[in-house]
Order: structure tokens, then C-alpha cells, then sequence
């Protein structure tokens, strides 16, 4: 028998797919656009994910790796359009791989620092501790005039991908969904494996794994770090999507609202990301179509998925998460 | 003499005013089982803690297995070989009886660092802690999450694991609170064939468990050992049955 939450999950990945299928062929490329911004929002929530839901780390500065993706794609593709050379020397690019990587690269070096300081604490102080490094790098990415200050930078061209045409929105659309699964993949490889047990049992209770001779520290500062590089990532392809990177994109809303979007969709739960950023998204699209105080409205949606379906989204529709 | 697996010296701690443990010498030797008796308050689980390593001592020395464990935490410590219980069952809550097991296992393996194999297909895993679950009794629970165990399950649950960690000594916080007297029995038989794999540090209040199992008693009061010995000298020593056992008669 095929478990419900099974079904539910095809159903999702499929519905991501058909909308901008559907879209191009009735000829309402907005929609292309609209399912791309929910498959870059759920990448994003994916790496949240990792921590929070696996682990248990609240992270409240995800933002800064969801901008730090940005900014990679941003800057790499500022000084290849200028053809001026970086720090260095190095050159930028406008291909998407080489982007991809840097993103990466650069969201795990500076998840080091942060997640080894941040998690000497717990609780309440790790989630005010990594706003606090999010909002110093926003502060400094509005400060620092060479790359747009409080403006953000501009590309004038969306990167370029080998062998597919990214300016137009479905193959972008296909690339970040392609993304997506991938990186669903790894959370579903991650969770089952033995790191992925040490993990939860982190997030469960971490006395017990420390008594079995697993140091919890290590254990969450590598799901930290692997969390900050598929957010990054998610954040080098919403600049591509909107062909801008903006400072806002750093910010504690952009925190909040992955959090959000993780409560939406189920916490800990290989789909709920999806689920997630699909509900945020039609909310934001139909509310926001009604009202500007839409967000009043999510308030209330949020409160009842707290106060009443603690599993979100998926946990109404598919029960409780059961482990091994 | 034998050299002692377990070694302590002159240990202290003190929360503000009270001394938790005062001065604390004692030994674990190969193939006993030593018991720790003593009131409620008198610091027997804070020695547990500071020798497992979630609490620091103020002084004094542990030694396990010839090694100074100044210095090491909880984990460094679990990896040499201290298996513990607690008096309060700690376990993964979510995760199955075996899952908890299985935990063990890969620490004892030193491999939690791998990310793309399931565990729970991995027979090298889920063989050694299911065979654990049995020597325990715990088989036919093994699927069951932890947090739906009965609490003496759960008891056996902790100690299965730290047979899956293959400890070179136990410490075990009152195994047998919350127990039937069915249940007591069965661990009590279990625990006098486990000395001859590590000894064990027994704390326990339950007496004719201790004094059927012990080869050794200490008794703690107010962070003191009162008294130390073989059973009946404990039994017959006028300063213990007026400080404890008179209490409890």
C-alpha cells in the first residue's frame, strides 16, 4: 500500500509542474513566473529546513544566506557585464554552474563562523544571535555603495544556463525545479542516514546523543552549514528571477518568512517546504489581489495552523510524521 | 590488587552553600558490582553526573581505566567506555526502541558522519541493536516510539543502549524505579550475569535488589561516604542503620 503522505507529496510535485505547463500553452506566462517564485521560496525553505525541522535550530538570519546567494549572482554578473575583474583579478561570469558554486562556497564559509558562535546557545538566544549576524550583513550590504547600497543591484540579463535558454520562464522555471527536487532528494537522503539520526535525536534531546559519545555541537554546526548553502543557493536563483538583487532579500522579514512557510507546510516533513511556499504564494497572489493588508490575513491563517494543525499543512492532510 | 576500572579521589562540589559532594573517594573493580545507597539529597546522582561528565567537580580526580577524565565531556567520556542510565529516562522520544538503539550502535562505530546511506535498511545497524533489544526483553517492542514505552521499558530501553555502546563499566541511576516487582526481578537476574562483561556503579533505592546484587556497598550522606564495604559489614554498621536504614525500616 502506498502511504498517504506519499500520494499527497506526488500530487504537489506534479501540481508545480503542471501550472506553468498549463500557463505557457494557454499563453499566461505569468503564472511561469509566479511557479518559479514558489519552487525558489520552497529551495530556500528546503535548506531552513535542514536545521529547523531536522534539527531543531530555529534559525532566524537565513535571510543573510538567501542574500549572500543573491549578492553572488549579483556581483558575479555586475563585473562580467562590466568586464572589470574582481578582487584578485578574478572574473565574474554569467553562467549559472560557476554562480551556483560561488553561492554555495560563500554561504558555507560564512555559516562556519556564525554557527559556531551562535550555537553555543540555545533556544531563545540562537534564534536573537543569528538575527543579529543577519542584520549586521544587511546593514553592511546597504552601506557598501559599490554594489548598490539601499538601491540593490540590477542584472541586465538573466545568467545563462549551457544548452538552455534561461531568459525565457520555462526553461528557468525547469532549472529551479530541477533544483528543488535535488535538493528534496538530499533532504530525504539526509534525514534516513546516520547523520540524519544524530540530528533528530539532536533536536529531540541532546543528552541522550551526547551519552552515546556523539558531540552535539559538531553534529549541528555541519547541518548549519549544509542548511546555509541550499538557502544561498535558493537566493542565487531569486536574483536571477527577478533579475535583482536587493538588499531586502537580507532582511528579517525574508527570516520570518521561511519560518513561516516551514509552519505552513509542516515542519521537519520532506514536502512541507513545498506545501509551504504554495499556500504563501496563492495567499500573497489572491489576498494580496484583494487587499494590501493582506499579510493581516496570513497573520490569522497562522494562527490557526499553530493553535489547531500543529503539522501544517501536510500534517492535516497526511497525519502525524512517523519515524523509523 | 586489581587495579580498579573506575577510580575516584577526593571529589567536591559544591552548589553555593551546599556541598553536593564532599570529599568522595571510591573504586569500581573489574567484575562487580558496587552499590551506591544513600537518603534522597544525599548527592548520589550528582556523583553519577560529575563521573559520566555533565557536571564539572570543584577538585578531586576521576579515573577510568588508568586515564585522568579531567577535561573531558560527556561524549569524549561515553566513547572510552562509560555507559550510564539515568534516573530520569532520557532517550530519543520520537524514535523507535531500536531506532534509539540503532543510535548507539553508530556511535560505537564512529560513523555518524555519513549522509546518503538509509540506516534503516542497514543490517549493520539494526542487527546488533535488535539483539540488543532481546537480551534485554525489549524485542517485541522494538517498533514502538520510545515516548509509548512503559516507563520500566524505558529503563530497559537505556540500558540496552549502553550494552550497544559496548561499556567498559555502567553506571545505572536507579534501573529499577518504576519497576514491577516482576520486572525488578527479571533486572535484578540480568544486572548479576552483566558484572562479569563491566562492573557496574548501582545506585539504588530498591535494598533487596542491592543487597542481593552488591559486592560492595558505599553510603552516602550529605555528600560524605559514611561507610564501605562488603554487604553484611554494611548491614551490621550501627552509624548506616541509624542514618539510613533506620529510616527506612
Amino acid at each position: 500500500m502506498i502511504a498517504r503522505e506519499t500520494i499527497i507529496n506526488t500530487i504537489l510535485a506534479l501540481l508545480l509542474l503542471a501550472v506553468p505547463l498549463i500557463a505557457m500553452a494557454v499563453g499566461e506566462p505569468f503564472y511561469i513566473t509566479l511557479s518559479t517564485r514558489v519552487a525558489i521560496l520552497a529551495l530556500a525553505a528546503v535548506g531552513l529546513n535542514i536545521a529547523l525541522g531536522l534539527g531543531g535550530l530555529v534559525s532566524f538570519g537565513h535571510a543573510a544566506f538567501f542574500g549572500i546567494g543573491g549578492y553572488a549572482a549579483g556581483i558575479l554578473a555586475t563585473h562580467a557585464f562590466n568586464a572589470e575583474p574582481m578582487l584578485f583579478g578574478v572574473e565574474g561570469t554569467t553562467s549559472m554552474p560557476w554562480i551556483w558554486l560561488v553561492a554555495l562556497t560563500v554561504c558555507g564559509l560564512v555559516a562556519l563562523p556564525i554557527g559556531a558562535i551562535s550555537l553555543r546557545t540555545s533556544g531563545v538566544y540562537f534564534i536573537m544571535i543569528t538575527l543579529a549576524f543577519a542584520q549586521m550583513i544587511y546593514y553592511f550590504a546597504i552601506s557598501w555603495p559599490a554594489y548598490g547600497g539601499e538601491d540593490g543591484l540590477s542584472l541586465s540579463v538573466r545568467n545563462s544556463f549551457p544548452l538552455i535558454n534561461t531568459a525565457k520562464p520555462l526553461p528557468f522555471f525547469l532549472i529551479c525545479y530541477a533544483l528543488l527536487l535535488l535538493a528534496m532528494s538530499l533532504f530525504a537522503l539526509i534525514r534516513g542516514s546516520r547523520f540524519g539520526a544524530a540530528l533528530q535525536t539532536a533536536r529531540q534531546n541532546d543528552t541522550r546523543l551526547a551519552a552515546v559519545g556523539i558531540a552535539p555541537f559538531n553534529i549541528r554546526l555541519i547541518a548549519f552549514i549544509i542548511s546555509a548553502m541550499v538557502t544561498g543557493l535558493a537566493g542565487a536563483l531569486f536574483a536571477d528571477l527577478n533579475r535583482f538583487a536587493s538588499p531586502s532579500m537580507l532582511s528579517w522579514h525574508m527570516s520570518g518568512e521561511l519560518i513561516v512557510l516551514i509552519i505552513l507546510g509542516g515542519k521537519g516533513r520532506l514536502f512541507g517546504p513545498l506545501a509551504g511556499a504554495m499556500l504563501y504564494v496563492l495567499f500573497e497572489y489572491t489576498l494580496g489581489g484583494i487587499t494590501e493588508r493582506w499579510q493581516f490575513f496570513l497573520g490569522l491563517i497562522l494562527l490557526g495552523v499553530v493553535l489547531f494543525a500543529r503539522g501544517g499543512l501536510l500534517g492535516l492532510l497526511a497525519g502525524k510524521a512517523r519515524h523509523g | 590488587m586489581v587495579e580498579p576500572i573506575l577510580e575516584i579521589r577526593e571529589l567536591r562540589k559544591s552548589f553555593g552553600a551546599l556541598k553536593a559532594t564532599d570529599g568522595v573517594s571510591l573504586d569500581l573493580r573489574p567484575g562487580e558490582i558496587h552499590a551506591l545507597i544513600g537518603p534522597n539529597g544525599a548527592g548520589k546522582s550528582t556523583l553519577i553526573h560529575q563521573i559520566s561528565g555533565s557536571i564539572r567537580q570543584d577538585s578531586g580526580t576521576i579515573r577510568f581505566l588508568g586515564e585522568d577524565m579531567a577535561g573531558l565531556g560527556m561524549p569524549e567520556r561515553a566513547r572510552r567506555g562509560l555507559g550510564r542510565s539515568f534516573q530520569i529516562s532520557s532517550l530519543a522520544p520520537e524514535f523507535s526502541a531500536l531506532r534509539n538503539v540503532m543510535l548507539a550502535v553508530q556511535a560505537r562505530q564512529g560513523s555518524s558522519l555519513r549522509f546518503f546511506r538509509p540506516v534503516m535498511t542497514d543490517k549493520s545497524l539494526t542487527e546488533p541493536a535488535m539483539a540488543m533489544l532481546e537480551r534485554v526483553g525489549l524485542a517485541k517492542r522494538a517498533n514502538l516510539p520510545a515516548a509509548e514505552l512503559s516507563h520500566g521499558e524505558r529503563r530497559q530501553l537505556e540500558i540496552a543502549i549502553a550494552l550497544a555502546l559496548g561499556s567498559k563499566a555502567f553506571l545505572f541511576d536507579e534501573p529499577m524505579a518504576g519497576m514491577g516487582p516482576e520486572g525488578s526481578k527479571a533486572l535484578t537476574g540480568f544486572l548479576d550475569a552483566l558484572r562479569h562483561e563491566a562492573p557496574i556503579l548501582l545506585v539504588e533505592h530498591d535494598m533487596d535488589a542491592v543487597f542481593a546484587l552488591a559486592d560492595r556497598i558505599s553510603v552516602l550522606v550529605y555528600g560524605r561516604i559514611i561507610a564501605s564495604g562488603k554487604v553484611d559489614d554494611i548491614r551490621n554498621d550501627p552509624e548506616v542503620r541509624r542514618a539510613y536504614l533506620g529510616e527506612a525500616a
